[in-house]
């Protein structure tokens, strides 16, 4: 005898009743933003939102079946819900795996340049001073190959590195010598202003494939106003310099970063013409620090935080039409925002994770062999305040220096999800904490978010890249896609020519 | 195609298996594996010598009459070919059970089932098949280990519990080159310890192709007409994707759900990133789909919005996306470029219409049985221009002859 079929109804839950799982909501342009643990979010009316809250919401409307297919409610049993929620929050999390990946190396505190807004290096020849000795290398890659990450990336910081080629050329061959039994993915980057690159440092960086990263700050008239050098010649001696690595080791071999002064404010459009004519297909429109000589000229080079994000507002838009007429260009901070929101997937970027990427995502090593959480720290410590010092290469163990009070601190005190101002916001999961910023401009590590920079700031470019990507522009949504997958907007998806 | 012949028994007391073979096997020892078929002028290259061989199939008359297990009397074994293998029933039926020459060949695991579909296109059956177990092993013997592909349905082939495991692991070991590709409701691989024990066998290229329909519980329960299935369903890929074992999605299209297409590849997005792939197929007019045709017909060309934005979300986020069974007349050009020529070679027919179409080299065109409902806006398309001639060829991997490329005037 053949089974009889059921209707749809058979299937329909139970009852009237369903169960909110945690999720964070605020107000966004009149509408209700709502958004959980795994970042996926939705919009609601606000009358919709208040019939959810009520238990009334209707099964049958759009909403209820959004909700509860991106796991904000449930009508079933939980377990499989919970299942797939705790994996969604296990991926957006796994930037954790593996701890500390990025070890910097300031083999030197030295430099030829003397920019305004740079926090450490000192213009001397006085090497025996300020260079990274071997031993302390040797106790920094003692570090390295400790940590548990399998893939780490080694980058050499200065003052100028170069200035101290040698130490950089012992490190990385070391480093290969002792990977030979450890096996782990190791990955080089030096960071230079490219003035002093020459043959045999290339051969070198492309024999050892290092990668380099410059400083770009615009064109000729900003980026030597804000880099200076006695000749007035730094814009000259980068562009240069990036030809050079570029023939030697490939187009992708370098890449720049761009640091927004006043100076920069009213130049957006210059600013990313001067990427795009250079052929960089990326651009990472990163405000002023507050850290190092920033905070003692910040009367020169400082601005209010409204002006830097009229600023970022107009070069995105700018970004937006160079790549309408065909150029590709990727900002990178948005890249990386998008992905958060957009993806299932974590990122790599230390500077906006909870809890934070001092220690647990990078550390510095200095060229004393101080240890120190994060760039920002050692800038910090170059000023007098020694508070996130970890420890010394010499003297502390690797649990003392990745799990002492320090270190601990600090984790305890970059978690998002109990910062006041953090806890209950919405957009938490895109977000991050960085309590040495808090430190630096406010005097605690916790922080107060209503006058913080660092909240500001990702508030309204959060906010700034929803109005965009649920705008009426659709390319505008291909464009971010394409970002986000890191292929050209052409290539997206395959199309057939008409 | 022919899968079926009847003739006349002798001998065969028991179902016999054998690749077929029309020249002499010199090594004794392999004989076995044989059985031996043809006309009479090809059976006397044998010389007379048939002992040693697994049975003799052959249109005429018995060879050796009571010496071997034979069937004959069936004419025209022209559609047979060296290496096929068959099985000889006491009946006289002749089952061909592989193919050499198909990129098609599936092996039917059992007829039961756990779920009941709305469109099931092989309506599971209550009845005792585990003799087919044994002759799945004895069969993958068999099978050249040159095949690219084998396909394992059912029914619901994990009914088989430890069984199923033996069988792929016999395929790992006996045809390590050969893909597996495994339909499954994968329901059962809620148990967390069949699905690892699967992964533990650490076959070489083994898929496993599950169907989910809808991003909503009751919405997919309702199409496999079981209550709770959808929550095994996507546990049981969860526990398969933690113990190693790739996984295709499939979501076979029509009324019921169409709808929240778009959805349902936002919910694999999100939930399910790491399947190997997502089918989106269309409905095959076979066994249940008729008796439930007014709740799940729909015209392709009605649900080619939600098919286009379902298409595009995924494979914008860098997933896999596979259209099957869909003609490219009634479906939206950006769709064109996930359509494969997915039907298998046995069912797959033309219309008339089809004739004059420009595009019919790159189209996957019907199941036999669509020739009782398809879309009503089958018609034949234009030629296209050589850019987009260009990548379709490429796309099908169809080579360019120089006659046809160069128009006749030039």
């Amino acid at each position: 005898m053949q089974e009889q079929f059921h209707p749809a109804t058979f299937f329909a839950p139970e009852g009237a009743k369903y169960t909110l799982l945690p999720f964070r909501f605020m107000d966004f342009d009149g509408r209700r933003f709502l958004a959980n643990d795994a970042g996926q979010y939705c919009f609601l009316d606000s009358p919709e939102f208040t019939t959810l809250l009520d238990g009334t919401l209707s099964r049958t409307s759009p909403a209820y079946m959004e909700l509860k297919a991106k796991h904000f409610i449930s009508d079933t049993a939980l377990r499989v819900p919970l299942r797939l929620l705790a994996t969604k929050i296990r991926t957006k999390r796994s930037f954790l795996d593996g701890f500390t990946r990025l070890h910097i190396f300031v083999v030197t505190l030295r430099c030829d340049h003397s920019c305004q807004y740079c926090q450490v290096s000192r213009v001397t020849a006085d090497r025996s001073r300020y260079d990274m000795s071997r031993e302390t290398a040797d106790r920094g890659l003692d570090m390295v190959f400790r940590c548990p990450a399998r893939e780490v990336k080694i980058e050499f910081q200065g003052g100028e590195p170069l200035l101290n080629f040698e130490l950089i050329r012992y490190i990385v061959e070391e480093a290969e010598r002792r990977n030979e039994e450890q096996g782990k993915e190791i990955e080089f980057v030096l960071t230079t202003n490219l003035a002093l690159i020459d043959d045999e440092i290339l051969g070198f960086l492309r024999e050892h494939r290092v990668y380099v990263s410059t400083s770009l700050d615009g064109p000729a008239v900003i980026h030597n106003a804000n880099r200076p050098r006695p000749d007035r010649d730094s814009h000259d001696l980068t562009i240069r310099g990036i030809d050079r690595v570029r023939k030697a080791l490939g187009h992708d071999g370098v890449s720049a970063l761009m640091t927004t002064t006043r100076l920069s404010l009213a130049h957006p459009e210059a600013i990313v013409n001067e990427y795009v004519e250079h052929g960089f297909d990326h651009i990472f429109l990163r405000p002023i620090s507050p850290y190092g000589f920033a905070v003692r000229t910040r009367r020169h080079t400082g601005y209010e935080l409204s002006s830097f994000l009229e600023f970022y507002r107009r070069a995105l838009d700018y970004i937006i039409e160079v790549n309408r007429r065909g150029t590709v260009l990727t900002e990178i901070y948005a890249q990386i925002l998008l992905t958060k929101i957009l993806t299932p997937y974590a990122t790599g970027y230390v500077d906006l994770q909870s809890p934070s990427g001092a220690v647990i995502g990078a550390v510095v090593y200095n060229y004393d062999g101080d240890a120190y959480a994060s760039d920002e720290s050692r800038m910090l410590a170059e000023m007098g305040d020694r508070s996130f010092r970890l420890g010394n290469l010499h003297q502390d163990s690797y649990s003392d220096i990745f799990g002492g009070p320090v270190a601990r601190a600090l984790v305890e005190a970059s978690c998002v999800e109990s910062l006041p101002g953090c806890a209950d916001c919405a957009f938490q999961t895109y977000c991050g904490a960085d309590p040495i910023e808090n430190y630096a401009t406010q005097g605690d590590v916790i922080g107060h978010r209503p006058t913080s920079h660092f909240c500001g700031r990702n508030m309204e470019i959060i906010k700034h890249l929803f109005r965009l990507y649920h705008g009426s522009d659709e390319f505008v949504q291909r464009l971010f896609w394409s970002w986000v997958e890191r292929v050209p907007v052409s290539s997206l998806y395959p199309t057939i020519p008409d | 195609m022919r899968l079926f012949s009847k003739g006349t028994a002798v001998g065969v007391a028991v179902p016999t298996m054998g690749k077929l073979t029309r020249k002499p096997v010199h090594d004794q020892a392999t004989r076995r594996d044989y059985i031996v078929y043809g006309d009479p002028a090809s059976l006397n290259g044998f010389n007379g010598d048939l002992s040693g061989y697994a049975g003799v199939y052959d249109p005429r008359t018995c060879a050796q009459p009571g010496s071997l297990p034979t069937v004959s009397g069936v004419p025209n074994l022209e559609y047979l070919d060296d290496d096929d293998v068959v099985l000889l029933l006491p009946s006289g039926g002749v089952n061909v059970l592989y193919r050499r020459r198909s990129e098609h060949n599936t092996i039917l695991t059992t007829e039961r089932c756990n779920s009941y579909c709305l469109m099931c296109s092989q309506p599971p059956r209550e009845v005792d098949d585990s003799h087919r177990i044994g002759e799945i092993l004895r069969l993958l013997e068999l099978v050249s280990p040159d095949t690219r592909e084998l396909g394992l349905s059912g029914g619901e082939p994990t009914l088989l519990g430890d069984d199923l495991l033996t069988i792929i692991r016999k395929a790992a070991d006996v045809l390590p080159r050969t893909a597996l590709h495994m339909l499954t409701n994968g329901r059962r691989f809620s148990d967390y310890t069949l699905a690892r024990r699967l992964g533990e066998i650490r076959h070489p290229d083994l898929m496993l192709g599950i169907p989910l329909y809808s991003d909503l519980d009751h919405r997919h329960d309702y199409v496999v007409q079981r209550r709770g299935a959808y929550d095994e369903t996507v546990e049981g890929i969860y526990n398969l994707a933690e113990s190693g074992v790739r996984i295709e999605i499939r979501v076979v299209l029509h009324r019921q759900t169409y709808e929240r297409l778009p959805q349902l590849a936002d919910f694999i997005y999100r939930n399910m990133p790491f399947v190997s792939q997502v089918a989106l197929m269309g409905l095959e007019m076979f066994g249940f789909t008729h008796r439930n045709l007014e709740e799940l017909w729909i015209d392709p060309a009605e649900y080619g919005p939600q098919l286009e934005s379902a298409a595009l979300f995924l494979a914008t986020r860098g997933m896999n996306v596979a259209v099957y069974n869909h003609q490219l007349c009634t479906i939206p050009r950006a769709v064109w470029p996930f359509a494969r020529k997915s039907i298998s070679d046995w069912k797959n027919v033309y219309l008339a219409p089809c004739d004059k179409c420009g595009v019919k080299d790159y189209c996957g065109g019907f199941f036999q049985s669509a020739t009782k409902r398809h879309s009503a806006f089958v018609r034949p398309l234009p030629r296209q221009n050589p850019d987009a001639d260009r990548i379709l060829r490429e796309w099908h991997g169809i080579k360019t002859s120089t006659a046809s490329s160069v128009p006749p005037n030039s």
